[in-house]
């Protein structure tokens, strides 16, 4: 390793220096760029959007983040997610119903779906690890029947009828600053039409956020990420060193359908309904920021930071091209030739990624 | 001498590391040069260069005196460079007559004017070859997958034959195999010897070596150390130079 | 999850009938399918219907046929159902401007198709340059293309299907090779000449077209991947992409030629799609074709880890999801559980492959 970093010429560094970030680079520079070319991008609440729109994405793709770094994908996190949000949407009107507050509904609700949502994560992980069922396979066939039952759950249309209460918490923001009245903590007055009311820290992106915190933790600084990346690298090697594969696999997969499920979750708060493929679309998109953070799809490289950034990268892009008023088939269109490019660019600079990201818990 | 094929100055790296430094070696015709090293000694790295696998970043290849370009592996093979890799690089999910005759399947015409596999041909083929081994295959139809590894030897083995190898290259032929599957092989490496063919034979094995072998090479961190007729050294000798012990 | 299949050719063997059904399940489930809906749903056993399932079935038939190929080398084909929208949107845009221009019908489906099928070609060539020369894996590469191609399908048609075609489109595509009128004579490709429309009932009709059209398909590729060097090679890189380059296989040559192989047949199903429906139709966002497409020939017996797959298993995989969608909407059940019956099926079919190896 050290011998051909070694022989590398200086400008051949600087190349790779920049190449090794190129994403983190990216994701300034288009952000300048919108805040120059894009009137009303430079805003405050244009920057919140970016990180509330970015939600599914940074928790989804950390998700993938872990079953892509174990060797494995996960198609199913996208319908986990709509699954979550009917789920969650059935038992808060189920729980008020039978009279409990709006607030403990709320509550007892997602912490119930949360459990919920872990069930498909633990079917994927058993499918894969003890019945060696491929993972694009497993989590398909997992994609299909969580589909089939939250639209069971919900015949056809949507779960509505939600407390007002969810859409304030799912909308709502830590602090407010009303010129002349000073700041207020979650709520604020009523005010008369045109004062300006400026909203600071969405609620949904402190929660996404305090999981992200966590589980990046879990993956950078514990034993058990390191037996994630250890997995995916060789689970042959992995087995003979005495890790229980098969178990942590089970995790890793139930551990990518409770971000899924917490992903669902807020868009229900959020959007006050639960909608069986109302997670569909961020799929791919999660797939292409854990690809963009530089994770490998062979398995064993990849880290969540990186998938911050890919997430990122992807969210101001389309709160930007939204802004800017470019139609949204062109976004497909941009997603498909970053996704290639930053594979590209991996392939170009093999060695500075693998001992970057591969040695890194 | 005169060798059916020669190598001069052969540099190879990967990235910083260079595998190869300026070796150069030769092998005639019915002779077994084996070579031998330390693990990542660069064994493997110079048999493929040889064998196209890898395209070096200097040196000439000489075959039957004239200098040659082996750009891929199908130039080394219509040269008549056969190679047995140490990982063997069968086909598993085929049968045993295909991997005989992978990349050069035998072709008939259906209905005068459709090509099409010519089974019946490749699997009598491929059976009069392994008549003449010593290790026995149940089915020729079955897939390499349900076979033993003396079993996979010897369809890599009947492979090179086949395709009347002028030059045999083996990568450690005998490390997967028993004791009686070995002594197989190396009587194998006899009988091809004895038809002409040069054979270049990589091996850890001592007694292997001595027992074939009538050159022996030593390399050493990509270099060539030492170059030996066995009959004028000895298995001591030979140690001192794959673990570099004794400066000569 | 790779450690080696132990089993013996001869222990294999030995469990004799077992193996030969579990091998072929997913006939015998079709076929069990087939009984219990000719039970439970009224009106299944019939032509109309069959020719219904037909009808749906034919272009995954295609998707599912060049897909076998990708996957018998250990790639995947994500873009399949994104190039298929594709052509059908060009083909039908191409079609709109030629007939605007006062060509005739003929020479408007013609040039249209052309198009569309040329047009298939490109993301599969760029696929297979990415994927061979580039090494970017097959997911990821064919991924791209997928939003790519959805993005210009988008693009040319703004999001609504392309109309304004000849009218001849569909009746050629839903239409039948041999039609045969008592009195009247018969024709291939129409209908004899004096036929009204009340005298469709009593008209005999031979091998819809779709069905022929695939059928030449089926034919040409089981030659190709059965029979010759072509198809050897594609199971010898499935199964070790070294053992092929060893063996002297143009591997990087090879790959791109399959995944233009299959862009070509997804870019075929576009076309035949607006043959079918008289409309060009771009791909929705969450159609998964491609996941269909996959499914189906996992069904059938491929393996994702490539060096397995049957055509012709790939053709039963199609067929067997088909009637089961048919099948369980004839016969009532709502739709929702026919996700949840996929689901399960599709885990049926690795879990059995697992139990019983095909080792001779
Ligand atoms: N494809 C490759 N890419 C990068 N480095 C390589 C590659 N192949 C071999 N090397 C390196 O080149 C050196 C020589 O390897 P080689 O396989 O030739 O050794 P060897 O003498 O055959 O060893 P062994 O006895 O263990 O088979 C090693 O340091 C190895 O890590
Ligand atoms: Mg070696």
């Amino acid at each position: 390793m050290s011998d051909r970093q070694a022989a590398r010429p200086r400008t051949g560094r600087l190349v790779s220096f920049v190449g090794r970030r190129w994403a983190l680079l990216f994701l300034v520079a288009e952000a300048i760029a919108f805040c120059f070319i894009a009137r009303g991008f430079f805003t405050l609440d244009t920057f919140q959007l970016v990180f509330i729109a970015g939600v599914p994405l940074f928790l989804l793709g950390l998700a993938e983040t872990f079953v892509i770094i174990s060797g494995g994908i996960d198609l199913s996190v996208g319908f986990v997610f709509g699954f979550a949000s009917v789920v969650s949407a059935k038992l808060i009107v189920a729980l008020q119903g039978a009279g409990a507050s709006p607030g403990l509904a709320i509550l007892i609700g997602c912490a119930a779906t949360l459990l919920i949502g872990m069930i498909p994560g633990y079917f994927n992980g058993v499918l894969v690890a003890r019945l060696r069922v491929p993972p694009f396979i497993a989590t398909y066939s997992m994609l299909s029947v969580t589909y089939g039952i939250s639209e069971l759950l919900v015949e056809g249309s949507q779960a509505g009828n939600l407390p007002y209460l969810s859409s304030v918490i799912g909308t709502g923001f830590i602090a407010y600053f009303i010129p002349g009245h000073g700041f207020s903590f979650f709520t604020h007055e009523r005010v008369a039409r045109g004062t300006p009311v400026y909203s600071i820290i969405p609620l949904v992106v402190v929660a996404a956020f305090v999981f992200v915190a966590i589980f990046v933790f879990l993956l950078r600084m514990t034993k058990f990420g390191h037996h994630t990346y250890a997995i995916g690298g060789n689970p042959d090697a992995a087995v003979r060193s005495g890790i229980d594969v098969k178990a942590h696999l089970e995790r890793v997969y139930v551990i990518s359908a409770l971000l899924a499920t917490l992903a669902g979750i807020l868009y229900m708060l959020q959007f006050s309904q639960g909608k069986s493929d109302a997670g569909a679309s961020y799929l791919l998109d999660s797939i292409v920021a854990v690809v963009i953070g530089g994770a490998s799809l062979y398995g064993g490289v990849g880290t969540a930071g990186g998938t911050i950034i890919g997430a990122l990268l992807l969210s101001v892009l389309e709160t930007g091209l939204r802004v800017l008023g470019v139609a949204t088939f062109n976004i497909y269109i941009i997603v498909g030739i970053i996704l290639i490019i930053a594979v590209l660019i991996d392939q170009f600079f093999p060695e500075i990624t693998s001992s970057e990201s591969g040695a890194s818990p | 001498m005169d060798y059916l094929i020669e190598v001069r100055n052969i540099v190879k790296r990967f990235g910083g590391l260079v595998a190869v430094n300026d070796v150069s070696m030769g092998v005639g015709r019915g002779e077994v040069v084996a070579v031998l090293g330390d693990n990542g000694a660069g064994k493997s790295t110079l048999i493929k260069v040889i064998s196209g696998v890898y395209a070096p970043e200097e040196g000439t290849i000489l075959f039957e005196g004239k200098p040659v370009r082996i750009a891929s592996p199908m130039d080394a093979l219509s040269l008549g460079i056969e190679t047995i890799y140490q990982d063997l690089a069968l086909a598993e999910n085929l049968n045993v007559y295909s991997n005989i005759f992978l990349g050069r399947e035998k072709t008939r015409k259906a209905a005068g004017i459709f090509p099409v596999l010519d089974h019946e041909y490749m699997h009598r083929e491929a059976a009069k070859v392994l008549d003449g081994l010593v290790i026995k295959i149940p089915s020729l139809r079955s897939k390499i997958k349900s076979l033993s590894g003396g079993q996979r030897q010897a369809v890599a083995i009947s492979r090179s034959i086949y395709w009347n190898a002028k030059i045999l290259i083996m990568d450690e032929p005998t490390a997967a195999l028993g004791v009686a599957q070995q002594s197989q092989v190396l009587e194998l490496v006899n009988t091809l010897k004895a038809r002409g063919i040069g054979i270049i034979l990589i091996s850890h094995t001592m007694f292997d070596v001595f027992k074939v072998a009538d050159r022996i090479v030593v390399m050493r961190r990509g270099r060539k150390v030492a170059e030996k007729i066995r009959t004028e050294t000895t298995p001591d000798e030979i140690v001192s130079y794959i673990v570099g012990a004794e400066a000569v | 999850m790779s450690t080696e299949n132990t089993q013996t050719a001869a222990q294999v063997e030995r469990r004799g009938w077992v193996q030969i059904l579990a091998r072929n399940w997913a006939l015998a489930f079709l076929i069990l399918l087939f009984v219990v809906f000719s039970f439970t749903g009224k009106g299944f056993l019939g032509l109309t219907n069959f020719e219904n399932i037909l009808y749906l079935s034919t272009t995954f038939v295609f998707l599912a046929a060049s897909e076998t190929f990708v996957i018998i080398t250990g790639g995947i084909d994500l873009s399949v159902g994104f190039v298929m929208g594709l052509s059908s949107v060009l083909c039908a845009q191409v079609m709109q401007s030629v007939y605007a221009a006062h060509a005739s019908a003929a020479a408007t489906m013609v040039v249209g198709a052309l198009v569309g099928l040329v047009v298939g070609i490109a993301p599969g060539y760029v696929s297979g340059i990415l994927i061979s020369r580039y090494n970017v894996p097959p997911f990821i590469a064919t991924l791209g293309m997928s939003g790519i191609t959805n993005g210009i399908a988008l693009t040319i048609c703004q999001g609504f299907p392309v109309a304004g075609l000849p009218g001849d489109l569909v009746r050629l595509g839903n239409g039948y090779l041999f039609y045969s009128f008592p009195g009247k004579g018969s024709r291939f490709f129409g209908w004899p000449p004096g036929v009204t429309d009340s005298q469709v009932r009593e008209l005999t009709r031979i091998l819809p077209n779709g069905l022929l059209l695939w059928l030449v398909v089926i034919a040409i590729l089981l030659y190709v991947l059965k029979t010759t060097r072509f198809g050897q090679h594609t199971f010898a890189i499935g199964g070790s992409i070294e053992a092929a380059k060893r063996a002297g296989i143009d591997v990087r040559r090879h790959l791109v030629t399959i995944y233009v192989l299959s862009s070509f047949f997804a870019g075929m199903a576009g076309v035949y799609n607006v043959f079918q429906t008289g409309v060009g139709n771009f791909t929705p966002f969450n159609a998964s074709y491609e996941l269909f497409a996959i499914a189906a020939v996992v069904i059938g017996g491929a393996s994702l880890m490539g060096g397995k797959g049957s055509l012709v298993g790939s053709v039963i995989g199609v067929l067997l999801l088909a009637v089961l969608n048919n099948g369980l909407s004839i016969s009532g059940v709502a739709a929702f559980y026919r996700f949840i019956a996929v689901g399960i099926i599709l885990v049926i079919a690795v879990v059995i492959d697992q139990l019983f190896p095909d080792l001779l």
